[in-house]
This record gives C-alpha cells, sequence and structure tokens, in this order.
C-alpha cells in the first residue's frame, strides 16, 4: 500500500488535471436557469414603431439569439440558424451594442434567421440577462422562464445535443 | 535657474497625471466607490483580471453600470447582489460561503488535520519503536546468557 501510494496520489492530481483541460471557462453558469426572463421593450429592428417585448412570445417555446454584426462566432452560426428558422423554430434576435448599426443591412445581404430583431444599443438589456459575449442563446418556454443558457455559436451537434431533446420536452 | 528647475519638475509630473487618464466620473468619492468595488470583481470577458483593472467594453458598461446605481444611493452590498443576479457567483473574487463552496473554504482545514493525524501516527509509530528496541535489548541478552551457558 505505501508503495503504491505516490502513483495513487499521482494518479488522482492527474485525473483532475485532465478533466480540467476539458472544461471551458467560458461556460459560466447562468443564475437564469428556472427564473423568468428578464422584461425589456425595445424597437424592432426595419420596423420603425414596433417594439419587442419578451411577453409577446408567451404561450410559445421560443430562442432569443444575442448576437452582434460585428461578431466573427454570430458568423459562424448564421447558416444552423437559417437552417433552423426554415424548419420552424422561433428565433428573436437581440442585436447587442451595435453602435454602427450595421444590422439591417447585414440581414438585408445575408438573410435573417429571425421572426424579429430587437436593438439593444447601449447593452443595458444584456446585462440583465448577464450576456458576456455573443453569440449567447437562451431557450424560453410558455410561461415565460428561462430553461437553457448556451454559450457560443449553434451548430448541429449542440442542437441535436442539447437544444433539440429540450424543446422537444417543452413543447408538449 | 531656480525657474528652469521648477518647469523640468513640472514636466515630470506630466508622465504622472497621464496615469489617471481612467475615465473619471464627475463624483471622485463615487468613482473611488467604485474602483474599490470593482477590485474585487471579476471582469466576465477577460476573467482573470478585475472589473477595475479591464479594458474590455463589457467591463466599462459595467462600472458605468455600477456608477450611476451608486449615484443612485444603492449601497455596495445592492450593488454587487445587482451583479450576482445576473452574473452568478462567479463576478466576486471572494467567495462567498455556500454548499457548494464548502470543499474550498474547509479545504485547507482538511488537509491541516489530515497532516494532523499523519503527525500524530507518526509519532505514535516511532515511540512504539522505542519499546520493542528495548524489548531485543532484553532479548539479545538473553541470547548471550544462552550462549553463555552453551560455552560452560
Amino acid at each position: 500500500m505505501k508503495r503504491w501510494l505516490p502513483l495513487i496520489i499521482f494518479a488522482a492530481l492527474g485525473g483532475f488535471f485532465y478533466i480540467g483541460l476539458h472544461l471551458d471557462p467560458r461556460e459560466v453558469p447562468s443564475p437564469f436557469i428556472g427564473k423568468p426572463a428578464p422584461a425589456f421593450t425595445l424597437p424592432v429592428i426595419g420596423q420603425p414603431g414596433v417594439t419587442f417585448s419578451p411577453e409577446q412570445n408567451k404561450g410559445k417555446v421560443w430562442l432569443l439569439n444575442v448576437w452582434a454584426p460585428w461578431c466573427v462566432a454570430c458568423r459562424q452560426e448564421h447558416g444552423a440558424l437559417m437552417q433552423l428558422a426554415q424548419a420552424g423554430v422561433p428565433i428573436y434576435g437581440l442585436n447587442w451594442k451595435d453602435k454602427d448599426r450595421e444590422a439591417e443591412a447585414l440581414m438585408a445581404r445575408q438573410g435573417s434567421p429571425y421572426a424579429a430583431v430587437a436593438e439593444d444599443l447601449d447593452g443595458r438589456v444584456g446585462i440583465d440577462y448577464g450576456v458576456t459575449g455573443t453569440p449567447e442563446t437562451f431557450v424560453i418556454d410558455k410561461t415565460g422562464i428561462i430553461r437553457m443558457k448556451h454559450i457560443g455559436p449553434i451548430n448541429a451537434d449542440n442542437w441535436q445535443a442539447k437544444f433539440e431533446p429540450l424543446l422537444k420536452e417543452l413543447s408538449k | 535657474m531656480k525657474r528652469l528647475f521648477l518647469m523640468l519638475l513640472a514636466s515630470l509630473a506630466m508622465p504622472v497625471w497621464a496615469a489617471e487618464a481612467v475615465p473619471v466620473g464627475d463624483d471622485p468619492a463615487i468613482e473611488a466607490r467604485m474602483v474599490n468595488l470593482a477590485t474585487d470583481l471579476r471582469c466576465l470577458v477577460c476573467q482573470n483580471e478585475s472589473l477595475a483593472g479591464s479594458h474590455a467594453e463589457l467591463a466599462e458598461d459595467l462600472r458605468r453600470e455600477i456608477r450611476e446605481q451608486m449615484r443612485a444611493g444603492k449601497s455596495d452590498k445592492e450593488v454587487v447582489t445587482y451583479l450576482t443576479d445576473r452574473y452568478g457567483d462567479f463576478v466576486l473574487y471572494r467567495p462567498p460561503f455556500r454548499s457548494y463552496t464548502l470543499l474550498l473554504w474547509l479545504g485547507p482545514v482538511i488537509f491541516l488535520g489530515i497532516g494532523a493525524v499523519a503527525w500524530f501516527l507518526t509519532l505514535r509509530r516511532r515511540r512504539a519503536i522505542k519499546v520493542t528496541d528495548q524489548v531485543s535489548v532484553a532479548s539479545l541478552k538473553q541470547a548471550a546468557d544462552l550462549l553463555d551457558e552453551k560455552q560452560d
């Protein structure tokens, strides 16, 4: 036993380090899971006079995708979002800190997966949602409760692993 | 000559002023409170920098938010609650004592306990060795006596 002790300690440490290698420090646990989505009312891009607020979506399961035209990772998920929108997933955008207001032109050029995009110019709504960077996607249920937060671009893999089962369950 | 010296001194003072070029709010008291609080808060973009020292845009926004809330008369505690409500305990550089931080807080005590137990066990073993030494001295003597008897 005594002879094996250093090896056991080394193996334990190695195990911790190995797990640590695969942890993503960006995956900050969100305190919003299971809590109501913070309320806001913001103008909708491209529709003067129209505003969006999460309450309008009561009764359906929807995604709130926080993005910005200056965000490179958001371009990566654009294709995946377009496919999801075509499949009928309701995606609402929060255009975060788009100081140059490029979103409208960008969506006209590349197409928009969003049912509506709210404009959060000074980033305050983003702070209310605990956004640390774009893209971030919230899954909000029929009663307006946040059920999941995904940090980083959506792709086919994480959609199938994380989103699809949850959406199926919530849509029941 | 003296005037020249003073001018030289004055020019030396310039870089010192430049170091304080951080955007300062109107009220130095609130600014001091904000910096004092933000030193203990984590910037969520750079993660290993404090909110006070970070140049990330989100950090600037959060400093603005803290400043405005302090100006509105909120206490430091209320501001911290505002931040933890949104970003979780992760923003705090001093983690609170919770069920899931038990190991973090009590870990050092546990390790100290393990050390104390190991120390105690080692001491006891050493003491036990001394006793057996005495026994073996006695049995050595017995063995010597036996050998002596054989020689007779």
